[in-house]
Formats: C-alpha cells, structure tokens, sequence
C-alpha cells in the first residue's frame, strides 16, 4: 500500500489572470496519519485546501494532487469527494431550508452505488455515534444546515460530517479558528474519534494550540506558497517560541 | 425525531426518475361533445342545455357574458396578447361518462392510464377516498368517505352540488367573486364548468383533506372550473387541489374562479400545486370571506403556464379573522408568473401574514403583486408580508409591486422582501460533500421553497420537489 497517501505534488496555482498563491507545494499525507500545516497569514494553506477540494474560482497553472496514485485535478468536487476527500471549510456557509440529517443521507447516497443506499436504522445508529463523540445534542440534526449557527457550532458541524461521511482524507482548514477553549476540546475530540489506519488528515492552523488536544504525527510549515520545512511535532512548539521568521532563516526563504 | 424517520422520501422517489419531458404526452381525445371555438351566446345556452340547469344559472351566464364583453382584458401586469378566444372551445364533455363515478373501476381506462402516466399519487389507495378527479371539463371520479357522508360533509363536483343541494349553492354562489370583480372572473361565470362543491357542516372537522386531481387534456380547451366552499361556524378542514396538464400545440386558456366562505370561528385551508404546461394562459380569481375569529390559509404553487396571473385573498370582514398566504412560484425560461395576495383587513384585530417564495430561471420572470389594506375602523390590524426571490442564473427576472393601503393609526405592517442568486459557494459547498452539481442547485431550491412546503401534506411536497426538479432541467452549466 504504499502510494495510499494524499500527495501534493509541485502545485502552482493563482486566482485567473493574478499573482501566483501556490509556488510549488509538495506534500504527503499518508493514510493513518494526522499531519499539521503551519504558516503565517497569505502563506497560501486555505487556498491549497480548497484547490485540493475543486474550487472553481483557482487556477492551477502546474503540478498534481494525486489520491492514492490518481490525479484529482481532472475531476469536479463532487467525484473527488465521491473518491474519499473532504474539506472542513474555514467558513462553512449556510444552506437555509436543507436539514443535516437529510443532507447527510443524500451525500452517504451519493457514494453509494445505485440500490444500495443506506439503511434508515445505519444511518440513524451513525448519526448517534458522531453526535456522542461531540458531546452534541440530537436535536442539531433537526436543524437546517448551519441556519443560524454560531461560528463555533459550524465547526463542529464540520467535524459531524466528517465523522458520519468517513473520508479516506481530509482537510481542516483553521477548525480551530475562533473557537474558545471548550469548544477546542470538543472539536479535537470529534477528530480524534476519526483517526485511526484508515484516516489521512491534514489540518491547517496557526496556532500551536490544536496541536496540544490533537497530536499531529508531523508537521509542515508553508510560507509564501510553499511548503518550506517539515519536522516531528516539536517543530510546532519551535515556531510557535521563535516565530515563522525563525523558519524563514532557518530554510533561507 | 421526524426528521430521521421520513429522511428525504423525495431523494428515493427522484433517483433513478428519468429527466424526459415526463408530461410531454396526450392520450387520443374522444368526446361526447365538444363547443364551437369561441365565446358567444349560442355556446352558453348550449352549456346549460347540456347541464340540463336552472333558469337563473343560464341568466346569470348571459349577464356574466355581458359583463366580460364590456369590461374587456385587463390593461396592466403581464401580457396577453397570446390570448385569442376564437380558437379556444369553451366547453367539453367527455366521451362515455356523464357525472361523476363512485370507484375508481368505472373510470375510464384511458383516463386512468394518463394519471398513471402522469405520476399521480395512488390517490385511490391511500385516505383519499374522497378524491374528486376532473377529466377535461367535467368531474369523472367523485367518492366521499361515508364518515364525512354521516358528518354532512358535501364534496361534490359543482355542477352536481347545484343540482342536489339547490338552496346552499344559490346562497352562497358568486357572493365573494361576482362577474362584476374582473374580466376573468365574469368570462368563467359565463362558462364555468366542473370545480368542486364542498359544504362542511357547523362544527365538523374532517380530519384527511379532501381532495381534487384535474387534469387538461386537449388542444386549445378552456378549464373554467368553478370552485365554491363553505365552511359552516366552527368547522375545520383542509381542501387540496393538484394539476398536472399534458402538453399540446396552441395558446390555451385556463380561468378558474375560487369562492371560499369561512364562517365565525372555522379554520379552512386550500392548498394546490399547479404545473401547467407552457402554453397556458392561467387567470384564476380566488378569493375569501372570513368572518369573525376564523382563519384562512391559502397555499398557492404555480409552476409551469406561459402567463399566470393569481392573486390569492382573504377579505377579513369580522373581529380576529385570520388570513394567510403561502406562495410559491417557478418562473422557467418564456414564462412569467405574476402572483402575489390581497389581505383587506375590515375589521378590528384582524391579523394576516403572507410568505411569497418565487424562482426565476433563464427568460422567465416572476412578479411579487400584493396589497394589504387597512380599512377605517379596523382598529389594531396586524398585517406581515415577506417575498423572497431566488434568481437561477444572471438572465432570470423579478419585481415586487407592494401596495399598502392603511387608514387606521393603530394598524402594524411589516413588509420584507430579499433577492437572492443562487449562490456558488453554497454549490461548491454541497458539491465537496459528494452531490452533483444538479443535485446541489436543486438541493438548494428545495431549502428555499422549505418554509412553505412543510406546510403540505407529504405526497404533495414529494410531487412539488419532483415537478421543481423537472422545471430546473438543463439550468444546470
């Protein structure tokens, strides 16, 4: 198994007709493993999130984004997800009127082969199981997706699909963004309760912090574009002492 | 946890549905009798002749005739001049059965064939043992539940409700849309034909909504259905009307009138989904009286029709009437549905509330038309609209036109109206959880409609989900 990974290879991207974002990323998220992405505002870490999920609003001028060995670049967002991708987004938008327990239902669906969906009892008994593991009420899946929600609660709304959709990888971009410590505890224990030898997850953050409730088993750190250096998980305790500038030398960037 | 046990019947009921022009079809048409083209007197008395009807009702046809051929079309909102009445028929008369039938068995095969072709819901399996179904002009399939018989519930196809219940039907009939009211609305005076009768009884509620399917069936046919329903003191019911018409080649014509009395303290709901196929001129005047502490709920659906013009309205002339409107209008490429409310407040602490949900798509274009009037004396009135527009693309077209009318000090209104586009990060967002993009765009859709659809019964909101599915054709790219 050895190219089941998510790798990034030599990506270059930019917004139609502007300046380069992504100036060559290389990376490698292999299945079962929780990696960190660190870097300072602008570094280009949420762009790379979204260009991986399929936005449309990027323009990739080089490079691969091969899922277990298969370029994805070629594919819409839904095929890519279909393939086992998900993003947490930073900024979860709001689908007023579709309710989450309905949502999630035609998404499981929509991986599933035509005559197989799943069972109302599955569905329901793996709903349970990701509202427990973020010690959330039922009554969220009532709810309208993200109608209404605080900013905290579209997080963990993020972390709920990813429990019940069961990605082979993911992307979480800043989920710990704007959440008070609590609701960190919460987040990083939903995304615990995912990890495990089928799981690659890449989560992008600024802050150290996550990193004490979610122990990466590596990190990269990315600046201008780039993915400039990797280490173990000290690395991020490092940066956040010394800064990204300390990197920056370190690397000669 | 409602939610999880009905999760998403509609998304198994659109899988696998095959995205043809499903109501692109006509069974052969057979009649019985069929008028010459046109409006005029010879084709009125012979509708009554064939009616085998009252004199007065034949009196007040030609008066009604009178009355559309002096007040002419109307010169504002949407344009008609697609409308020609030399070629439409007035009135026809199916083949082999006259009146209504009493079980589906005597319906005839080819008319049970098209609603099946149709889609239309195992009507006759399921509570709807009251279903009234309209074939061209006239109702062909009529069954009340004997419950609702013992009630002295009366659901009748009209022109039998005039025939057995002579007095009610005299009493009430054309009292809240005289042919005076609008052009239309003495145009279906003059040739009514068909419409449901209902009469529910002081005290009574009937607990499974009664229902009516009709359906066109013919080139250039006139549908001139003449509704008339009565609510007695106290009684609570909720009448249901679905339309689905088959395809054809000419400029047709549908003008429907619909006369609701809700009298002291009854609640009454009329709810209908309407797909007209594209060619349809669809002019409806409906309208209701509701007297002191009554409440009245119209729901109002319209898709498909080239032009529709559809204003449901409540007159709240007694203290605490109730008067509310849920609307919801698809406006595809060509079409142009002008809809809206009319909420008259005639009374003291008089409250009405009106939520419009309108979709454009392409060239289509939809009009939010509305009026609350405040008259004097009705003292502390409450009246809140809001319309909400969703645009499918940068091509699709919508307008409001609210006009507020209020002379008391102590009334309080509120009116709200957003526009929104289908917005790509909400796609983008569905998309990266597995959707396709048709799927998201009508995910979102369905989201938006939300608010007035969970109001109807399940199998009408599986059918209006299926019927929007099918309008948003192509709108994905």
């Amino acid at each position: 198994m050895s190219n089941a990974t998510l790798e990034i290879r030599n990506l270059h991207a930019r917004i139609p007709g502007g300046e380069p974002i992504l100036r060559g990323v290389d990376l490698v998220v292999p299945r079962g493993e929780v990696h960190a992405l660190m870097g300072p505002n602008g570094s280009g870490k949420s762009t790379l999130a979204k260009i991986v999920a399929g936005d449309a609003s990027y323009e990739v001028t080089d490079g691969q984004v091969l899922l277990e060995g298969e370029d994805v670049l070629g594919l819409a967002p839904d095929e890519r997800a279909r393939a086992g991708l998900y993003l947490a987004f930073q900024y979860p938008v709001e689908v007023p009127g579709v309710g989450i327990a309905n949502f999630l239902r035609l998404a499981l669906n929509a991986r599933r082969p035509e005559g197989e969906e799943i069972g109302v009892m599955d569905f329901y008994q793996k709903l349970q199981t990701a509202v427990k593991a973020l010690d959330w009420d039922e009554s969220i899946l009532e709810r309208n997706l993200h109608e209404g929600f605080s900013g905290g609660e579209k997080k963990r709304s993020e972390i709920l699909q990813l429990l019940v959709l069961e990605p082979k990888y993911a992307i979480l971009d800043e989920t710990d963004s704007g959440l008070d410590i609590d609701a960190l505890k919460v987040v990083a224990q939903g995304v615990n309760a995912a990890r495990g030898p089928d799981f690659g997850c890449l989560m992008i953050t600024h802050y150290q912090r996550l990193l004490n409730y979610i122990v990466p088993d590596r990190v990269h750190v990315m600046v201008d574009g780039r993915v400039i250096t990797e280490g173990e998980k000290e690395l991020a305790m490092e940066l956040d002492q010394k800064g990204y500038e300390w990197v920056r030398e370190q690397v000669g960037a | 946890m409602s939610d999880l046990t009905n999760v998403n019947p509609d998304a198994e009921k659109l899988q696998g549905m095959e995205h043809t022009k499903q109501y692109d079809f006509r069974l052969p048409e057979e009649y019985f009798y069929r008028s010459e083209k046109g409006l005029n007197k010879r084709v009125i008395e012979k509708i009554s002749y064939f009616k085998e009807e009252p004199e007065w009702m034949l009196k007040f046809r030609l008066k009604a005739l009178e009355i559309a051929e002096k007040k002419g079309p109307p010169k504002w909102g949407p344009d008609l001049s697609g409308l020609n009445f030399e070629n439409i028929y007035f009135y026809i008369r199916p083949n082999e059965h006259k009146g209504t039938v009493d079980s589906w068995e005597e319906v005839p095969e080819d008319v049970r064939e098209t609603y099946r072709r149709l889609g239309v819901p195992e009507a006759e399996q399921r509570a709807l043992a009251g279903v009234g179904a309209q074939y061209e002009s006239e109702m062909v399939y009529h069954k009340l539940k004997e419950e609702w018989e013992k009630k002295g519930v009366i659901f009748l196809d009209t022109d039998s409700g005039l025939k057995e219940h002579p007095e009610i039907f005299k009493e009430y009939f054309s009292t809240v849309i005289p042919p005076e009211d609008n052009y239309f609305a003495a145009v279906n005076s003059a040739v009514w034909s068909g419409g449901s009768f209902v009469y529910v009884p002081e005290g009574v509620e009937v607990g499974v909504p009664l229902q009516a399917y009709f359906l066109l069936n013919a080139q250039s046919i006139g549908q001139f259905e003449r509704t008339l329903i009565i609510g007695a003191p106290g009684s609570k019911f909720h009448y249901i009307e679905g339309c689905t018409a088959p395809a054809y080649n000419t400029d047709s014509f549908h003008s429907g009138v619909i006369e609701i009395i809700a009298q002291d303290n009854s609640q009454v709901r009329y709810s209908t989904i309407q797909n007209w196929s594209h060619n349809v001129y669809n002019l409806v005047t409906q309208r209701a009286l509701v007297h002191a502490g009554a409440s009245m709920g119209w729901l109002d659906g319209n898709l498909g029709s080239k032009v529709t013009m559809k204003y449901p309205s409540c007159y709240l002339v007694g203290e605490r009437a109730h008067g509310e409107v849920l609307s919801i209008a698809f406006a595809g490429d060509g079409q142009h549905q002008d809809a809206g409310s009319k909420m008259i407040h005639a009374a003291p602490h008089t409250t009405s509330s009106v939520v419009s949900k309108s979709i454009s798509k392409g060239t289509g274009r939809s009009s939010y038309r509305g009026l609350v009037q405040i008259y004097e004396g009705a003292d502390y009135a409450r009246s809140n609209v809001e319309c909400d527009a969703l645009l499918l693309d940068d091509v699709a077209r919508t307008d409001t036109y609210p006009y507020i009318e209020i002379n008391e000090k102590t009334a309080h209104i509120g009116h709200e109206a957003t526009v929104s586009k289908l917005d790509d990060e909400q796609i983008f967002y569905l998309m990266s959880r597995g959707l396709a993009q048709h799927e998201a765009m009508a995910l979102i859709v369905r989201g938006f409609l939300d608010p007035v659809a969970k109001e109807l019964p399940l199998e009408y909101a599986v059918e209006l989900n299926r019927l929007i599915e099918l309008e948003m054709e192509g709108s994905v790219g």
